[in-house]
């Protein structure tokens, strides 16, 4: 009892927590849109192309959250323009944009003289030094997303599930698609501090990825998603706190982790109906 | 397994149809409508074309297209595989701009009235993997009306209820997509569109892959449809059931062959514009060498497949 209550007398801990689960929960809602679109790949690109944004950012003394905000959407509203001129495949598109953007953001860093510890955290996450104010500004954005979310998921729904029967039927798909990459942006700046570039894409599409596995209607799988999402980080700071290992990376396996269990279980359930459907035929 | 096997001899079609409108430039079909369409008091036609040239990226799809479809109607589109079929869908559905041309729908241009439009794509593009129940499906149909402020409600309910008790559906209504047969699958995606509560009807190889009885009952339906004063428009790659359970018929192939009464696809000659190579005579019997599992157009940049072969695959 003492683990679970000892780490709460920390006011880091807390705002660890709260921060954690809160982008645990956005990932997991925008990401089960993402994954359902075959937009896993996305993730990583635009969580890479934040880079940039966030060392000019930082150069200038400006906040980190409009800085990634600018490069990730910025990046996501030029994947989607060259996708659609239908000159590259979308996933050439995609790999031209992350890696020229984060190369930006690597020169830039290379540019600053003395030691930059502080991006390095973002990198690979640092929840565990999120202060009060970077707390008010992620739940702020999170809402925004939740919001949107919550506002337009029929809508998202149908232009996820078919395209082409939305866009006849006289939704914007088109302006869907942007807006759900603007989304995934937004979240994936929301997530930096928390987890880190390197590591978001895995809060993004391994809690939907279970889920899909568990789950026969889309409102359950963004449930089940959901409750992965916000599940696992607190599980994985309170390992990180007892193992004393990174937070980003002990969230992410944890979340690895629930993913091969669910596998795992649906494959062996699966071979046992087969054989017990052979058996009784 | 394509080829050229066997030109049909002109005659043939000649003896069996001599007296089709054949290769009208400026194309009216239906049924019901006896005159031109602009004599006086005549409705505001379904669907009208003139002068469109589509396609994509570079390649020419459709070349050409004048045509016109009235209320009322029950047509079918055929031709080969790649011969704009789906382009012709897809230019009514107003999800493909036409390069020249204009083409209206409803009254309006096309894609101005989409919420008295319902679009039912082809099976393979639709990832029969997504975790939506037939109910969802078919809810699917009232979301455009509702906006993004409303939920579904009673209203809303009522009339997806109704829609899967017409295809014979509701007792399925819960089930995954994943878990139903090609035809009720079909069937499911028509009930999104009768939910929808159209006056239009776009559907996308509506009875291919699909078992006769499930074929005879959805095309029941669309007769229904047709008759209550609704436009439907299907492609098929089955010139059988073209011919048996159509009114009209428009052939395309890269433009606007023939179209007419629906007993012009026994027209050899027709047949022959239409599908060129991929024709067989032997004797009375037409085959066409098309194979009708692969798909019909290029994709738009965007487009995915989705193969039951390859669950949740994408190819």
């Amino acid at each position: 009892m003492n683990l679970v209550l000892e780490p709460l007398a920390y006011a880091f801990f807390v705002r660890a927590l709260v921060a954690s689960a809160i982008v645990g929960l956005v990932c997991a809602t925008v990401g089960s849109y993402m994954v359902m679109r075959g937009l896993a790949f996305m993730g990583d690109a635009l969580s890479h192309s934040a880079f940039p944004g966030v060392v000019v950012a930082y150069m200038i003394k400006g906040p980190f959250y409009i800085g990634a905000s600018v490069a990730a959407v910025g990046t996501a509203l030029a994947i989607g323009w060259v996708t659609r001129q239908g000159k590259v495949k979308s996933d050439a598109a995609i790999g031209v944009l992350f890696a020229g953007m984060f190369a930006l953001g690597v020169f830039l860093f290379s540019l600053i003289p003395n030691y930059v510890g502080d991006l390095l955290g973002f990198l690979f996450g640092e929840v565990l030094g999120i202060g009060i104010s970077d707390l008010i500004s992620l739940t702020v954005l999170g809402v925004l997303v939740l919001g949107t979310v919550a506002l337009l998921w029929k809508e998202l729904l149908y232009s996820t599930f078919d395209p082409l029967g939305a866009a006849a039927s006289g939704l914007p798909v088109s302006r869907l698609d942007y807006l759900l990459l603007v989304l995934i942006a937004l979240t994936i700046v929301i997530s930096l501090q928390a987890v880190g570039i390197v590591l978001v894409v895995a809060m993004l599409v391994t809690p939907a990825a279970t889920a899909q596995m568990l789950s026969k209607s889309f409102g359950r799988l963004v449930l089940i998603a959901a409750t992965i999402g916000v599940v696992s980080p607190i599980v994985g700071l309170y390992g990180s706190y007892w193992l004393n290992s990174a937070s980003g990376a002990t969230v992410v396996l944890v979340e690895s982790a629930v993913f091969a269990a669910a596998l795992a279980t649906t494959t062996v359930v699966e071979r046992l109906g087969h054989r017990i459907e052979q058996a009784a035929a | 397994m394509r080829g050229l096997i066997g030109r049909p001899p002109a005659e043939a079609g000649a003896r069996t149809l001599a007296a089709t409108p054949l290769l009208v430039p400026e194309a009216v079909i239906g049924a019901k409508v006896g005159g031109p369409m602009e004599a006086v008091g005549a409705p505001i036609p379904a669907i009208r074309l003139r002068g469109v040239t589509a396609g994509y990226g570079e390649r020419i799809a459709l070349e050409g297209v004048d045509l016109e479809i009235p209320t009322g109607a029950l047509v079918a589109v055929v031709g080969p595989n790649g011969g704009g079929k789906s382009t012709l869908l897809k230019l009514i559905a107003g999800v493909l701009k036409p390069w020249t041309g204009t083409v209206e729908v409803l009254g309006a241009r096309a894609g101005r009235e989409a919420h008295r439009v319902a679009y039912v794509p082809q099976a393979e593009l639709v990832d029969w993997s997504f975790p939506v129940s037939v109910w969802n499906v078919a809810m699917m149909g009232r979301y455009p009306r509702l906006g993004p402020l409303r939920q579904p409600g009673r209203a809303d309910n009522k009339a997806v209820e109704a829609a899967l008790e017409r295809v014979g559906m509701l007792d399925r209504a819960r089930s995954p997509i994943g878990a139903l047969s090609g035809g009720q699958r079909r069937r499911a995606f028509l009930a999104r569109a009768m939910a929808a509560e159209v006056d239009l009807y776009l559907l996308d190889e509506p009875v291919t892959g699909v078992d006769i009885p499930t074929q005879e009952a959805i095309m029941a339906l669309l007769v229904a449809e047709a008759e209550s004063g609704k436009a439907v428009v299907a492609t098929t790659h089955d010139l059988a059931a073209a011919a048996r359970h159509f009114r009209s018929i428009v052939a395309v192939n890269r433009c606007i062959v023939a179209s007419g009464p629906a007993d012009i696809v026994t027209n050899a000659d027709v047949l022959a514009r239409t599908y060129g190579e991929h024709l067989l005579m032997l004797g009375d019997h037409v085959g066409i060498l098309d194979d009708s599992h692969h798909h019909d157009d290029p994709s738009g940049p965007s487009e995915r497949h989705f193969h039951d072969d390859q669950p949740g695959g994408r190819s």
